[in-house]
């Protein structure tokens, strides 16, 4: 038995990719079941996946990964909780302490039975309604992706110091908010599923913006969304939106090649060359957005999907159904107050019906103080005019936007708009 | 070393860069972006960021109650800050070199700019008491 244990090993060599983050969750979320104190799970989850860096590409995988990772970060911890109580009261050491070893062979042998409820748990602390959006995202990135936090300080640019302050005060507001050990259902189920979602798509959209330069230095935040928006997925293959918002990135993601041109600048969707889109992610994206449109309730993500979809199953910009994707954005915008999407559903507007409407709706936006010294407005204004044959106008709006934007990439873009314009026909 | 290459732009009026032909603006950006990735590659560059325009500042003080107090509108100034570079270098000789490389960005026609760059060193923690 023993020697057939040891021919199950994997030679010694490099990880399979992502094991150790796939892992991660997993193994933070029986630690911290049982023992409940998060911050001191999340620190023993960590240095147990060092370990694991360093030891399994040299030593060989262990039969059992999983077991091992909880093994070592329950002893990291219970260590830690001896010194600490050493510290502290000594005395007091015998009624803390649960014999490791116990526990492990428990936990090493029970996968599967609650792995989904301590994933999902993990999740929805991490991403719990008391952080901040910056800490629920570096904290989910840190505790769910497992990713270091020099990883997740590269991604952002900020100082590795600063990020790892900014997971340790997640840490505490989450102490100090009170956990939940019992798993939501109906309506707060869903509650923390969508805060669980806009996490996941704020990471994505930070890797799909990139709106710093220089971008070769940041981390892929796209891909490590989307693979553990395809765990949170896994985890509940029946939720229409966390289906939906899965398809979104897919959708989204698969034009990335055909996104930026060779000096990195910006091409519009409509000057993308169709040939580099990633048909697996389009084919994936559409499976997934299809299956939930008939079956549920109509969702933000499952339309911004929809509307990804129509664009990417166009084969040339010219046979767009921007029919279609006009009646998607009027569906979007009953269900969200954002003027963002009023503008997208102008663009559309103008596709179908001429400039002219577009630009009627665009005016009717102004008075929303949400928009009204939005660099967006300006820009789509800039792009009706020039439609419309307004040259100067378009010039003009271009300038006023690219003055307004926060991101160099679009600025050099907008600049570079306003120029081809501005030069004679 | 560490250096902070400050650029700046005269402060009279809009961007220069606002009203050059596409060609001009195509070669500016391209060698800005290629000159980051040389910086990052040789291992030189600590960080970059270039900022937004001017009109969008404010200068605050605190008030007496130590709230935020603005003036509205960023004051005139004779020029502003654009952008900047944080450099971590051998000698200072290099970090005038890098500042000199960025000054000699191509312009209007493709001319050299010579944008004014202030290198600033950086301060350091003191030296280790022996």
């Amino acid at each position: 038995m023993v020697e057939r244990a040891d021919d199950s090993r994997q030679l010694p060599g490099p990880l399979p990719q992502h094991l150790l983050r796939d892992l991660a969750p997993q193994v933070l979320g029986v630690v911290v079941r049982r023992y409940r104190d998060f911050a001191a799970c999340e620190d023993a989850v960590q240095e147990a996946l060092i370990a694991a860096a360093e030891q399994w590409p040299r030593d060989g995988l262990p039969d059992n990964p999983r077991a091992w990772l909880i093994h070592v970060a329950v002893r990291r911890l219970t260590d830690a909780v001896r010194a600490e109580t050493a510290r502290r009261h000594r005395e007091e050491l015998t009624v803390s302490l649960v014999p490791p070893d116990e526990q492990i062979a428990l936990g090493a042998d029970s996968a599967g039975t609650n792995e989904r409820d301590d994933t999902l748990d993990l999740l929805f602390m991490c991403c719990h309604p008391a952080l901040s959006p910056a800490s629920a995202i570096a904290l989910t990135l840190r505790a769910v992706g497992g990713l270091t936090t020099a990883e997740i300080a590269k991604a952002f640019m900020v100082p590795e110091a600063t990020m790892a302050q900014r997971i340790s005060r997640a840490k505490q507001t989450i102490e100090a908010a009170g956990r939940q050990f019992e798993m939501p259902a109906g309506d707060a189920l869903a509650a923390r599923l969508g805060a669980v979602s806009h996490v996941l798509y704020l990471i994505f959209s930070e890797g799909y913006a990139a709106s710093t330069w220089p971008e070769l230095i940041r981390t892929d935040l796209s891909s490590e969304a989307i693979r553990l928006t395809r765990m949170l997925h896994g985890l509940v293959p029946d939720d229409p939106e966390v289906t939906g918002l899965l398809a979104l990135m897919l959708l989204t993601d698969a034009r990335r090649a055909a996104r930026t041109g060779p000096a990195g600048e910006i091409v519009p969707l409509d000057q993308q060359d169709r040939a580099l889109w990633n048909r697996q992610a389009i084919a994936e994206g559409v499976e997934l957005v299809s299956e939930t449109l008939p079956r549920s309730l109509i969702g933000p993500y499952q339309v911004q999907a929809a509307i990804a979809a129509v664009h990417d199953e166009a084969p040339t910009a010219g046979e767009t159904d921007w029919a279609q994707i006009l009646a998607l954005y009027g569906l979007l915008r009953r269900l969200s107050d954002n003027p963002v999407v009023a503008l997208n559903e102008a663009v559309a507007a103008a596709m179908v019906h001429g400039p002219a409407v577009g630009l009627e709706r665009l005016d009717a936006l102004t008075v929303d103080p949400r928009l009204a010294h939005h660099h967006r407005l300006d820009a789509v204004r800039g792009h009706l005019l020039e439609r419309a044959g307004d040259r100067a106008g378009a010039v003009a709006c271009y300038r006023r936007a690219a003055d307004r934007t926060t991101s160099v990439a679009e600025r050099d873009y907008l600049l570079l708009q306003a120029a081809r314009l501005d030069e004679p026909p | 070393m560490k250096y902070m290459l400050m650029m700046n732009h005269p402060g009279t009026g809009a961007y220069q860069v606002m009203s050059w032909p596409q060609e001009d603006l195509r070669r500016h950006i391209g060698f800005m972006k290629t000159f980051a990735k040389k910086l990052a590659a040789a291992g030189e560059l600590v960080m970059a960021e270039g900022l937004a325009t001017p009109d969008q500042a404010k200068l605050i003080r605190a008030g007496k109650d130590g709230q935020p107090a603005t003036e509205g509108v960023f004051p005139e100034s004779k020029e502003f800050l654009v952008g900047f570079w944080i450099v971590d270098v051998e000698t200072p000789a290099r970090a005038y070199a890098i500042a000199a490389e960025a000054s000699a960005a191509p312009g209007k026609g493709g001319e050299q700019m010579s944008i004014p760059i202030e290198v600033r060193q950086v301060m350091s923690a003191p030296p280790i008491e022996p």
